[in-house]
This record gives C-alpha cells, structure tokens and sequence, in this order.
C-alpha cells in the first residue's frame, strides 16, 4: 500500500502517527484496488483473548479496533478537503477532525498495545467497515466532487459518518458487561459529546450552503 | 414544570460565532520556559513565572498510578483546614495547616470514576459516572445491575479520619459532575444540579429511566440536568426531586434546501450498491441533552452552563424551577467544559476541553482557537456577548495532554483574574479584566511525564516504551492565601503568587485578606474586600500601572496613605475621610475615574473602619 504523509493545507500533525498509514492515493484507484480485496466485515474477525480478572470485554477490544478504522476513514475524508476547494469555515472544520481523531487513534493505539491485544494502524479504514463508513461509490462521488458541490458532499456524508460513531457507541453501551473500563467509558462519552456537537455544527454548515 | 418550557422559548437567543472575529492569539516561537522541559514523573524539570511551588506531595499508595485513567486525581474542594481530592477509584483529605507539608488524614479506596467532589458541613458528596462503578466501592466491576451506582455519593466525614459512606444517591444517567446550590428558602437544604453526557441506565436497573429523543417529553431522561435535594440533617433522604430542562429550544438548525435534501438522502443509504455500510442510525437531534459542567454563582442567583458546543445564563433563583436566559453556540467549542464568572457576574469565562483532557492539544500545530478559553460579557438584561478567546502561549509538547481546564478566581479588587489548570500545560494565571484582551499574568509547568520517542526506535521498543501517560492539572484554585492544585498522575501541589511587575505585592495582600471556611469552586461564593490597606492601595497599583491617573497624584496619594496608617483611630480616620474627598474630585478628568472612584469608596470604608 502506498503511503505518503499528506500535509497539503492541514496541520502536519503526523509525528505521532506510530504507524505508516496515511495514504493520498486517489479514492478511484484504491476503489479498483478495494473492491478485489475489500474484506465486508460488520464487526472484527481478529481473535481477542481476555485475560482472566480484565474489567474490559471483547466488545470493547472489538470497539476500539473498530474506532481506529472508523476515524483513519474520517481523517482521510477530511484531507481531501483542501485539494477539492472546501469554503475556508468547512477547512478549518475538517483541520479539526484532522487534529482530533489523529490524537483519537493514539490513544485507542496505546490502550491497546497497553493490554496486549491488535492495534490496527490507520490503513485500517481500508478493510474494515463500521457502521456509518463510506463505500467506495460514496468516497468516488466526494472526490469527483469540487467546490460548493464538495461542500455539500463532504458535509452529508461526515454526518451520515458521525451517526456511525454514535451507534458503535450505542451498540457497546447495551452489551452486557462493556464499558466498564474507566478509559474505553470515558473515551466513548467523549466521542458521543463531541460528534453530536459536530454533527449539529455541520446542519448549521449545510444551511448556509 | 410547563412554566420554564414556556419562558425558555420566548428568551432563546444563539449567536452562531465565526472564526476570525474571535482569533486573538499566535504562539510564539520557542524561547518559552516552558519549552523543552525534563521529561519524568517524580523528578521533571520545572519552569514558573509569578508563583513558586511551596509543596508536592505524592500520591498516596492506594492511588499509585497504573496507566490510563482508573487511579487519576480529579477536583478539589475546601472547607476548614481540609482539602478534599477527588480520585476515579476514591478520594483522599489533606490537612494543610502547613502548607508546606500536608498532612494525610484519609485515604478513601471507592471506584467512582470520576470522583467530582463537593462539601457541604460535614456532608462530602462524590460524583460517580459509567458502569464499572459499585455500591459497595469494590473493585472488579460490576456483573449484577443490582450492585451498579451512578449518581452522587454522600459520606459524613463529621470525623475527617473515617469518612462515613451514607448514601448512593442513583440517577438515571450517572454524574460526570455535580454542582452545590444552597437552597435560598432554607438553610436545612440544598440542590446538587448533577452534570453528565451518558445516556440514562435501562429501566430494569432504575425505575423511569429513559433515553427518548423529544426534548420536551417530560418522561425523558435525557434533556434534564438531574436536580438532587438534599436534607443536611438527614442526608440519607437524598433524593432526585425534579429535572432542569434548561435545553428546550436550543439546536435547532434553520430549515432549509439543502437539509430537507439531506434528510431525503439519509433514507436512500441503505440501497447502494456494492456492500452498503452497515445502516448508521437514526438523526440525532442536534441541541445539548446535557451539560459537562455548571458553575453556580448562588447570590446572584446565576448560574452558567458548559453544554456540549452551548453555554447556557440560566436563572436560579428557585433551584427547582429555573429558567434560561440565554446561550451561545460557538462551533470552535464541541466540549464547553466549565465556567468561572467574574465577581460582579458581568463576565464568564468559559472553558472548551477539546480532546476530553486525554489528548495533546496544545501543541504549536494546534489550533488556537479550540482548546482554550472564550470570555464572555452579561449585560444588565443578562444576555451574553462573545469576546476573545484564550489559549496557554506555550507550546506544549505530544507527550503532554493539554487543554483548558478547571479554575477560579483569585480576589485582587479591581480586577478579573483566575488561576485555571491546563492538565500536562500546566498551571495559569490570567486577567480577563477587559474581556478582549485576556493575558497571562504567572504560570507553572512541568517537563512531560513520558520521555520523547526515541530516533530510531524499533517498533518493539516504541510499544514497549510508556507514552500517553495521562497527568496535569486537573484543576488550580485559590484558597485562603495559597494555590492548591490536583495533579492527575503525581498528588498534590501547593503553590504561592509572588508579586510582579503584573501583580503586585498589595494585589496579592489584599487577596490574602478573602477567607472562606469553605470553597467548592463550582458553586462561587461572592468576594467581598473588607476594608483595609492593601485594599486601597490594589486600585493605587492599578492606577499607576495602567496610568489611569496622574503620576503627581498618585504620589502624593501614596504618601497621605503612609501617613494615614502611621495615625491611629480617630485621627486617622479624619485623615482617610479628607483623603477619601480629595480622591473622588480626583476622578474628574482621570484616564480611569470609574477605578478612581472605587479607590475612594475603599478610602472612605477604611475611614469609616478607623473610628
């Protein structure tokens, strides 16, 4: 997979990447490339071991992996936004989403390696589907896009995105015994907060469109 | 309950901020201090501006760090000789008769994440959030619904030594916070208004709890800040009476094209073609359902609201009905986080926790203007005006998490000044006096806890290697002469203001003279100066500093007050009342005659004090 770190515009914000992972190749090449190897998998394959007296479960090991994939896809929708002449509020938006989920997947990457179980890097996005992530038709419709149109593109599908997020929270919050360790608990009420608060920002964006 | 629904409605006002107005600052670069400190836990490298460290204490063993968030300090509160340091698995009480060394007096293992305290008398009350946490505080989690607790923990610690667990106080949706409101009726009770962004527990393991999407639905959990009465004589009543529906009419976007389309488009997802992800959910609605934080000003009668990308001027002069007066919605903010007014509630300063504390946001490649700080004005009608925002102007490291946090004020009359944390950044002092020009008066900050990655690094090595340690400063309050500080990772810090060319030594006098035999920063108490020297002689600082007066007079103003004290009784307050005349002409023609006459109203008291 080719990786080249992309900092055109945005922050380059990627010292802490621990893991190569950030690609710019265009969506309609990999879209070829995916759709050969593309693995649908609704939740993760990877076999998780819990040691004995662990206060997290599967569910949330399985979140976390899940998460990583989820905002590695984000961060990239969001890089595309310079390049495809986003209005400078939606930029500086999306340099947000950069810096925040970029310091998201460290910290889901640390809790992970912390209890030795798979941290995915951030090509993850590529072969892993979470609620709400983009298909390969979607991404190549937002990169075929430019301008107002991309705005409007960008918007819609980072919210349908968002809503993604929300309901692998939702989800790991009804499975019995989840959540329970304080640090997947107090990250999922963080992501349930903020991207609630930037779904209700990007209504107000699309209005103003 | 129908009646503030009805009179939130008509008094909805959102501002919806842009960007460039509210840019105020840029990082300088490098050359800080702050800069390129000695990485460590025990033994980092220190950098401090205006303020000294008089002690650290360690955590007690019970709390000893392991990673992540399970045995992190959290809030303070103040009461007596007691300081009381909340911890997600417990609590600890200090005894800071010597500051320079305190004491430990208990040491309380109890999982409650996160551990928000307040005290109350005798009563300390400990906020629980999330499901790992159980009534009878023991480790290892929570497998029977019977044995979960979230809400507000009550312990009588009447004998500090032995805290007492009274009451598990059960919510619907747990609290993340919770915030002190003495009833204004009866000294025999107050309010905890209970804080919190989880969704309400299911219906089998409290009774009513519900997570509906109608904000106005009066049997939704959700949409309500939980409002906790509590019985000082009785504390074991405690009881959730009433919820604070202080969101209804907020978040609702104009309609328009380009949202009905939206909406139209969400239903059409699940029919593409070539493996459609998996369906995303329901819309949201898109209005605060809870607040993270809310700072009580109880003599106002105030109180302000940090609720998701909202803060809210809410009314609550009857605790169990109030009302909202008005709210901003800046978009830079997604996590408004507390709020710390000024004394004479005509500014609030609020706080954004970009990141949830967790992530390094202050960093020279962050942005500005998330992450910090934002101030704002209350008119006479209690309307909020935006001014500038304020973000720490030094770079912090990627090993250090940072952002904005918790604080109060320091009482130096005349102006508006608080002493905030900013986790691994440090701790602040800031002037928000004119709310558009926020700026830093004093600092403390450490080296981070994590050494750097290594160049070169295998990636063995690299995941071997701590990174990411958690830690900071929670919160940094004034108290009673001192600054008392919660570190994350590493205890307990007690610091001291020194005086500066920003903050002289009458400033810091003069806030020595404010003592409260109890403090829950959260809730403020109002400042009152009483009347005294390093009182009058705050505003004469001031004045010559900002050249608010003639340099002639304000000489000669110092000179009548040296002669002034060396009198005593009647003699010197005759001395004070002709001082006190001579100063409010002064204020004819001054640069700052509104300083100048509060100088004179500080003569005056201290003539009238002299008799």
């Amino acid at each position: 997979m080719v990786t080249k770190l992309n900092s055109r515009g945005l922050a380059a914000a990627s010292l802490f990447f621990l893991t190569a992972g950030c690609s710019s190749a265009k969506p309609a090449q990999t879209a070829a490339a995916d759709s050969a190897a593309l693995h649908q998998m609704a939740g993760m394959s990877m076999p998780v071991t819990i040691p004995k007296g662990a206060l997290y479960t599967e569910a949330d090991v399985h979140f976390m992996q899940g998460m990583i994939a989820h905002h590695a896809q984000a961060i990239y929708m969001a890089r595309m936004a310079a390049a495809h002449g986003a209005n400078p509020r939606l930029l500086k938006f999306a340099g947000k989403i950069n810096q925040s989920q970029q310091a998201e997947i460290r910290l889901m990457q640390d809790w992970l390696v912390a209890n030795k179980q798979a941290a995915p890097d951030t090509s993850s996005w590529r072969h892993m589907t979470m609620p709400g992530m983009l298909s390969p038709e979607q991404l190549a419709t937002l990169d075929a896009s430019h301008g107002p149109e991309f705005d409007k593109q960008f918007l819609n599908l980072m919210i349908q995105h968002h809503e993604g997020a929300l309901k692998m929270v939702t989800d790991l919050l009804a499975t019995p015994q989840a959540a329970q360790d304080v640090d997947v608990s107090v990250f999922a009420n963080d992501v349930t907060t903020v991207q609630t608060a930037e779904i209700g920002t990007m209504q107000q964006m699309l209005s103003n469109l | 309950m129908g009646n503030a629904r009805t009179i939130c409605r008509l008094a909805v006002a959102v501002a919806l901020s842009t960007t460039t107005v509210l840019h105020a600052q840029t990082y300088p670069t490098g050359n800080d201090p702050r800069n390129g400190l000695k990485p460590g836990m025990l033994d980092a490298g220190t950098a401090e501006k205006g303020m000294r460290l008089v002690s650290f204490t360690p955590k007690p063993a019970e709390f000893d760090s392991v990673r992540g968030l399970t045995f992190i300090n959290s809030d303070l509160a103040f009461r007596g000789k007691y300081v009381y340091q909340g911890n997600f698995s417990g609590f600890s009480i200090w005894d800071i008769s010597n500051p320079k060394k305190p004491a430990k007096v208990a040491v309380v293992p109890c999982v409650t994440s996160q551990g928000d305290p307040s005290i109350y008398g005798n009563l300390l009350f400990i906020s629980a959030e999330g499901n790992g946490n159980r009534n009878d505080c023991a480790k290892g989690g929570v497998q029977n619904p019977a044995d979960h607790m979230a809400g507000v923990r009550i312990y009588d610690v009447s004998n500090p030594k032995a805290p007492k667990l009274v009451k598990n106080v059960q919510t619907c949706k747990g609290s993340h916070t919770h915030t002190v409101i003495p009833s204004p009726t009866d000294k025999g009770v107050i309010y905890l208004y209970v804080s919190g962004s989880q969704g309400a527990r299911p219906e089998t393991e409290l009774a009513g709890c519900n997570n509906g999407t109608d904000p106005a639905d009066e049997n939704n959990s959700l949409y309500r800040l939980d409002v906790i009465k509590v019985p000082l004589a009785h504390p074991e009543q405690a009881a959730v009476v009433t919820g604070a529906r202080i969101f209804t009419g907020l978040g609702a976007a104009p309609t328009s094209a380009a949202r009905r389309e939206q909406q139209a488009n969400r239903g059409a997802r699940g029919g593409r073609r070539g493996g459609a992800p998996a369906q995303a959910g329901d819309p949201v609605p898109t209005g605060p359902r809870n607040c993270h934080d809310v700072t009580s000003y109880p003599e106002m009668h105030l109180l302000a609201g940090a609720c998701a990308s909202y803060g809210l001027l809410v009314d609550i002069s009857n605790p169990e009905k109030p009302v909202r007066l008005d709210a901003v919605s800046d978009t830079n903010f997604s996590l408004w986080h507390t709020a710390v007014f000024s004394n004479d509630a005509s500014k609030v300063v609020f706080t954004d926790e970009w990141g949830g504390g967790t992530s390094p946001n202050c960093q020279a490649t962050s942005m500005m203007e998330m992450g910090g700080n934002t101030t704002l004005t209350i008119s006479a009608d209690k309307k909020f005006k935006e001014h500038a925002y304020f973000k720490i102007p030094s770079a912090q490291s990627p090993q250090e998490n940072c952002v904005s946090h918790n604080g109060g004020l320091v009482p130096v009359p005349g102006r508006d000044i608080m002493v905030q944390g900013w986790y691994q950044g440090g701790i602040d002092v800031i002037d928000f006096t004119d709310a558009d020009h926020p700026y830093e008066i004093a600092y403390f900050d450490r080296g981070p806890i994590d050494q750097p990655p290594a160049p070169g690094d295998t990636a063995a090595a690299a995941a071997s290697r701590q990174r990411g340690t958690i830690g900071g400063s929670w919160g940094a309050y004034y108290w009673n002469g001192m600054v008392y500080s919660s570190e994350l990772a590493r205890g307990f810090d007690v610091l001291e203001l020194l005086p500066t060319d920003k903050l002289s030594a009458n400033e810091l006098a003069a806030a020595k003279l404010v003592r409260f035999e109890q403090y829950n920063p959260q809730s403020q108490p109002k400042i009152v100066w009483p009347a005294a020297f390093p009182v009058v002689r705050s505003y004469l600082d001031q004045l010559v500093r900002d050249k608010g007066l003639a340099a002639a007079r304000t000489t000669a103003i110092a000179s009548a007050l040296n002669a002034a004290e060396k009198q005593s009784g009647a003699a010197r307050g005759k001395s004070l009342s002709t001082l006190a005349t001579q100063v409010e002409a002064d204020a004819n023609g001054a640069k700052d005659a509104a300083k100048v006459r509060a100088m004179a109203g500080a003569i005056k008291a201290l003539a009238a004090a002299s008799k």
